[in-house]
């Protein structure tokens, strides 16, 4: 039995980083995470909703203003992993200027890329949002970079109307 | 003779032995061999108990105390041999022991019987800032449905119960203290002899949740002195879904039946039933058969390993392991340094918990991550999630660390050091 081990503490120690983990953690999510945009609250939100990931305790609260068709000011706050973090930061910033139906599409997109569509690597829409496609590798973290987007999803999604959502609806969110 | 009997009695551990007696700690994960340190949340189990499992199921299968053929006679011998395994290994009468799915059961059979017969409105529950969920919620749930209240002791900085507050919290009011024998996040041992007698003092009694020190240590039901006591056997090298609940026997007479049906019966009409005696009237249905036989055939492995020795060789390994995390920059060990288990909880830099146990992972190590069902205590540290890394029999110093070298290679995939 040739089975790899561990190296014992002192021996040489391997300084890379594996290909997969330089994948998931890339430069621009650790930047994200420690320099978040949109970050706060929004005064006047005409959206706002707080979901939970009760397994892990991450916790995201996302504000909307909508004014017709178009999101004009998005603002987020919360706690979580780099992964939840960073993925929440980049849609928030995305999302200012964006219609609705756009802001849908780009859930749709996104998840697609999470679970490993490939094309969607290159897909310019998705800005920032690609540096997360290394996520689809690691199957038990996508709920981490989805939890932004679930709460864009009860604010705007296709199940109910935009309007009706008015600032302080907080289901506890149990996703 | 005797010195063979000497050269017995201070042969050192051989951690390599009991490992081959663990068939799932022998392969790898991502490329590298399993380094398991999540015995806390749930422990893994010799071939010993899986054997015990299949040889049951092979040979000796029915339902238990009720048919005359033969199997049922077996499997019932081996169920009731089981109960008697358990008494023994705690220093406790064999009806004292009821069989649950595990310490999460045992406390709502607790709550759920003694507390719906015994707490009333404006009675209190003395718990602490520091329980699992389990030790928590189900009181909650009792008060919600009585009216009880619930006060609770608070946790010191370096982890540590403030023992102050019993003297401040109990009352004549006092129906209940509960505790638990040792943190599942921060490792701490409670002094929980000295804790049922303060209870007893004020004319309460006291609920001990063992989950993380059945495993561990030797347990005498009367030294500690308490009036229940709760621990699961997955955590102890046995099956999952069989647990048991230790309560004094003339508690257990007194309690009103936790579900009714099968087998905890004496006669039934169509209006009225009458209980069997404990420990049968708090087990209705069918129950954990195999479970209860893994759990005895665990308890046995333990016993011949003596708990004492492991309970050594255990110290040893946590003392060499907080000391290796020690010399780590940046990461901060929660709880206190002396009188503590191997449950070692940790934040590193800013790296959340979730992306170290995922970068380890990758190394094949298995930690947990997260609030550890212990929410209000991780508030209580100013945290919103820990690293918890857990030491059971089968944990080496190589793994300790191939811990602390995966703790380093998160820090160069975040960029914090080359």
């Amino acid at each position: 039995m040739t089975e790899p081990k561990n190296p014992p503490y002192g021996a040489p120690i391997d300084r890379s980083i594996p290909d997969a983990l330089a994948g998931l953690f890339q430069e621009v999510i650790l930047d994200h995470y420690r320099r978040p945009r949109n970050k706060g609250a929004l005064e006047d939100p005409t959206h706002t909703i707080t979901m939970n990931n009760p397994l892990c305790g991450d916790v995201i609260e996302l504000s909307l203003t909508v004014r017709g068709d178009v999101i004009e000011k998005a603002r987020f706050q919360g706690k979580g992993c780099a992964i939840s973090l960073a993925s929440v930061s980049m849609m928030a910033r995305k999302l200012e200027g964006t219609k609705v139906a756009d802001a849908r599409a780009l859930s749709v997109k996104f998840t697609r890329l999470l679970h490993g569509e490939r094309e969607l690597q290159g897909d310019k829409e998705l800005g920032d949002l690609r540096s997360l496609s290394g996520v689809s590798k690691f199957p038990v973290r996508i709920k981490c970079a989805l939890l932004g987007f679930n709460c864009l999803e009860e604010l705007i999604g296709e199940s109910g109307s935009s309007d009706d959502r008015a600032g302080g609806h907080e289901p506890g969110g149990a996703r | 003779m005797s010195t063979v009997e000497t050269a017995i009695a201070v042969a050192p551990y051989d951690v390599e032995r009991v490992r081959a007696d663990f068939p799932i700690l022998s392969q790898t994960i991502n490329g590298h061999a399993l380094v398991y340190l999540d015995s806390a949340a749930s422990a893994q189990r010799p071939y010993q108990v899986l054997d015990a499992i299949r040889l049951h199921y092979e040979t000796s299968h029915a339902n238990v105390h009720r048919g005359a053929h033969e199997l049922s006679v077996r499997a019932t011998d081996a169920y009731e041999g089981a109960r008697r395994t358990v008494a023994d290994h705690i220093g406790a009468d064999v009806a004292e022991i009821v069989f649950v799915r595990g310490t999460t059961e045992g406390i709502n059979l607790v709550a759920g019987s003694w507390g719906t017969a015994n707490v009333g409105p404006g009675d209190e529950i003395v718990l602490t800032k520091m329980e699992h969920h389990s030790n928590l919620v189900p009181w909650q749930l009792l008060a919600q449905r009585t009216g009880a209240t619930l006060r609770f002791v608070d946790v010191s900085p370096e982890g540590r119960l403030v023992l102050e507050d019993y003297g401040r919290l109990l009352s004549a009011r006092t129906r209940l203290v509960a505790v638990t024998h040792i943190s599942n996040s921060l490792g701490v041992v409670n002094p929980v002899r000295e804790i049922a007698r303060l209870a007893h003092e004020a004319g309460a009694l006291c609920l001990v949740d063992g989950a993380q020190a059945a495993p561990h240590r030797e347990l005498d039901m009367g030294e500690i002195g308490c009036d229940f006591y709760a621990f699961s056997g997955h955590k102890m090298c046995g099956p999952t879904g069989i647990g048991v609940l230790w309560a004094r026997r003339e508690l257990l007479d007194e309690m009103p039946p936790y579900q009714g049906g099968g087998e905890m019966i004496s006669s039934v009409t169509l209006e009225a039933s009458t209980w069997a005696d404990a420990p049968l009237k708090f087990e209705a249905g069918t129950p954990n058969i195999a479970g209860a036989i893994g759990l005895a055939e665990a308890i046995r492995y333990l016993d011949r390993l003596d708990l004492d020795v492991l309970h050594t060789y255990e110290m040893e390994l946590t003392r060499y392991a907080l000391d290796r995390l020690d010399e780590i920059e940046d990461l901060r060990i929660y709880g206190p340094r002396e009188g503590r288990a191997g449950v070692i909880s940790f934040t590193y830099k800013d790296i959340h918990p979730h992306d170290l146990a995922t970068i380890l992972n990758h190394r094949g190590i298995a930690i947990r991550a997260g609030h550890h069902c212990n929410q209000p205590l991780m508030k209580h540290l100013g945290v919103d999630a820990t690293a918890r890394a857990s030491l059971y029999l089968y944990n080496t110093r190589e793994e300790i660390d191939a811990l602390c070298d995966g703790i380093l290679l998160s820090a160069r995939v975040f960029g914090e050091i080359a």
